[in-house]
């Protein structure tokens, strides 16, 4: 702030000299412009406008004769009755509570430990966990399938070396937490770097007195450590909000290893993608995303309301 | 701040205490930690052992140990020979994506970044929260919307439709302004100015210097998010001589799972591929390990 307050007295200073000596210099304010002119005529032409051509075209309907009909909120109404939808978004938020929480609460106790020095071979720990982030979802994916596998995958090979009966991990049961556990393994090190990262950054001494006073390392973590991780917290969180809801790398190829487990809707994202690309619905398939799209952001505002609220009182 | 600016002098701070006092390891807590470094290095050492199979013993053997014969080199050789040799398309086309979205979406970033935190304008404001709104924006509720405008612009099926829609990178650009208001003194810029240099020679011979933490962070991040990419060049590809490897592998996966015995013999591609597309990002966080670090203290602390 203190940088933006006296960049702003100069200019005014500068403002006030005669006109002979701006002369030579380039308008300031322009050049601002000129900075910012690639990224933002990039957003504009690559995000707002498919935003606003993709709104536009939601309001219309293919039809077998007369090509494209103006059907107003029709599109909309629909999605809103649509039960295949509708199952999709309930399904993509009970995993939300199954796989985040959890993920978070590894990669946070990860960071803490990582942190405290209390564990031998911090350095492979900490490269273990962040390795996933760098392997494409897809082959995460492809991994994972093969060892999930029922006929001759490792963990069914694992389960009937010790005489246990092999769980089918691509059942109806069990799928919604096989895809939480490879989004578990993606994301966990990536999360878990965020926060070491964070922790990192406190200054020592803000600890340093409270471990002199003979504070154990878990009171450290738990009364100092963790309030002060809430700004990072929240990012995580946020981010693994918009990722739940609009999962579809996952199920997408885990439905060529369980067809009947998977189905065309069995998330929002793969509904809408079948809709624009086996069905040919490109009207309803906008509409569908938009709809996503407003979930996703009303569940990060009410999340950060509801965060902010408890902060407060 | 100084701990965005000066990473590096809180390490050393942080290496004298525990000097200072040495604190016991505590078993409990190391043999937690390497039960979970064994669970996520578990899936690669199964790609690693499967890779060096043959098709007959990847079904019959068990699958976290080796088989008697080993045909890694072999696998390999027949992984890059498939199709005409299309896997090193798809590695060539992942590549190009990959490079040319990292290095001009972390450019407009760092430009973009720059004329945010140190220029006043009149749009200044409303412009950068305008750019911050659209972070919350999903991906993938984009893709199908910026499928619609590039099939009407003919856009669609071309390698323009991948690499465009990956240069708009928001949380980019929201971390490198945080990152030049922490990094770039405006004395620095001044002194220039006295100097006669221009604005963007300041940028370019100045202060992208004093950036390139920030900039490699986001030209990682990029270069992930692009080499991961998969339902973009999904829905706007057609030609498999265009395919990143993502959508490549998948293929050869669907082909495998759908033809059964035939086919059969394409799962050790699959495997075998995924190693090799995976091993130049895992070798590049690796070495790169310190600038995204430094990068997501900026980005975290200031949130």
């Amino acid at each position: 702030m203190t940088m933006t307050t006296t960049l702003d007295k100069r200019s005014a200073a500068t403002g006030g000299r005669p006109d002979a000596k701006r002369r030579f210099k380039p308008n300031r304010s322009a050049t601002g412009y000129l900075f910012v002119a690639p990224f933002m005529i990039v957003f504009i032409a690559l995000f707002l406008v498919p935003l606003v051509y993709a709104a536009y075209f939601s309001l219309f309907r293919e039809q077998l004769v007369g090509g494209n009909a103006f059907v107003g909120l029709d599109n909309y109404a629909r999605a809103f009755g649509d039960a295949a939808l509708g199952e999709g978004i309930v399904r993509m938020a009970l995993y939300f509570f199954i796989q985040v929480p959890f993920m978070l609460l590894v990669a946070l106790f990860l960071a803490l430990v990582l942190d405290s020095g209390l564990i031998r071979l911090t350095r492979t720990v900490r490269l273990a966990a962040f390795v996933p982030y760098a392997v494409p979802g897809v082959i995460a994916t492809l991994m994972w399938g093969f060892l999930y596998g029922p006929d001759y995958g490792p963990l069914t090979q694992v389960a009937e070396g010790l005489g246990l009966t092999p769980p089918d991990f691509l059942s109806s049961d069990l799928m919604l937490g096989s895809l939480a556990n490879i989004v578990f393994w993606e994301f966990t090190g990536y999360n878990m770097v965020i926060l070491y990262a964070a922790l990192r950054a406190v200054p020592t001494e803000l600890y340093e007195a409270a471990a002199m006073d003979g504070a154990s390392p878990f009171r450290i973590a738990w009364n100092i450590k963790i309030p002060l991780l809430r700004p990072a917290l929240m990012l995580t969180l946020i981010f693994s909000i918009i990722g739940s809801f609009q999962l579809f790398n996952e199920p997408n190829l885990l439905q060529g290893l369980a067809p009947d487990v998977i189905n065309s809707s069995y998330t929002p994202n793969l509904y809408a993608f079948n809709l624009a690309f086996v069905g040919q619905e490109y009207n309803y398939a906008a509409a569908v995303s938009f709809v996503l799209g407003a979930v996703i952001l009303a569940g990060s505002y009410l999340f950060i309301l509801l965060t902010n609220r408890r902060s407060r009182s | 701040m100084t701990a965005v600016t000066l990473p590096e002098s809180s390490e050393t701070k942080r290496q004298r205490r525990s000097l200072g006092h040495t604190k016991r390891p505590s078993t409990i807590l190391t043999v937690a930690a390497l039960a979970a470094a064994a669970y996520f290095l578990l899936p690669l050492f199964w790609l690693f052992v499967s890779s060096t199979k043959t098709t007959g013993d990847l079904f019959s053997t068990f699958g976290l140990w080796f088989a008697g014969d080993f045909s890694l080199f072999g696998n390999i050789s027949r992984t890059l020979t498939q199709e005409d040799g299309v896997f090193l398309q798809w590695m060539g086309n992942t590549l190009l994506y990959a490079v040319t979205a990292a290095g001009g979406g972390a450019l407009l970033a760092a430009l973009a970044g720059y004329g945010f935190a140190k220029y006043r304008f009149k749009a200044n404001r409303m412009m950068f929260l305008g750019v911050l709104g659209a972070i919350m924006v999903p991906a993938t509720a984009l893709a199908i919307p910026t499928y619609l405008v590039f099939s009407e612009m003919g856009l669609a099926g071309t390698r323009w439709a991948i690499i465009l829609p990956s240069l708009v990178n928001p949380f980019g650009l929201f971390l490198m302004r945080i990152y030049t208001e922490s990094a770039v003194p405006d004395s620095l810029i001044e002194a220039a100015r006295i100097d006669g240099a221009g604005e963007f020679r300041i940028f370019f011979q100045v202060v992208l210097r004093l950036l390139a933490p920030g900039f490699v962070t986001v030209l990682l991040f990029t270069l992930v998010a692009t080499w991961n990419n998969y339902f973009l060049p999904l829905i706007m590809l057609n030609d498999p001589k265009l395919f990143p490897i993502t959508v490549g592998l998948a293929r050869w996966q669907g082909q495998a799972a759908a033809g059964g015995g035939a086919t059969g013999d394409l799962i050790p591609l699959v495997i075998t591929g995924s190693l090799l597309s995976i091993i130049p990002l895992v070798i590049a966080f690796l070495f790169l390990q310190r600038y995204w670090q430094s990068g997501l203290v900026t980005g975290s602390i200031k949130q």
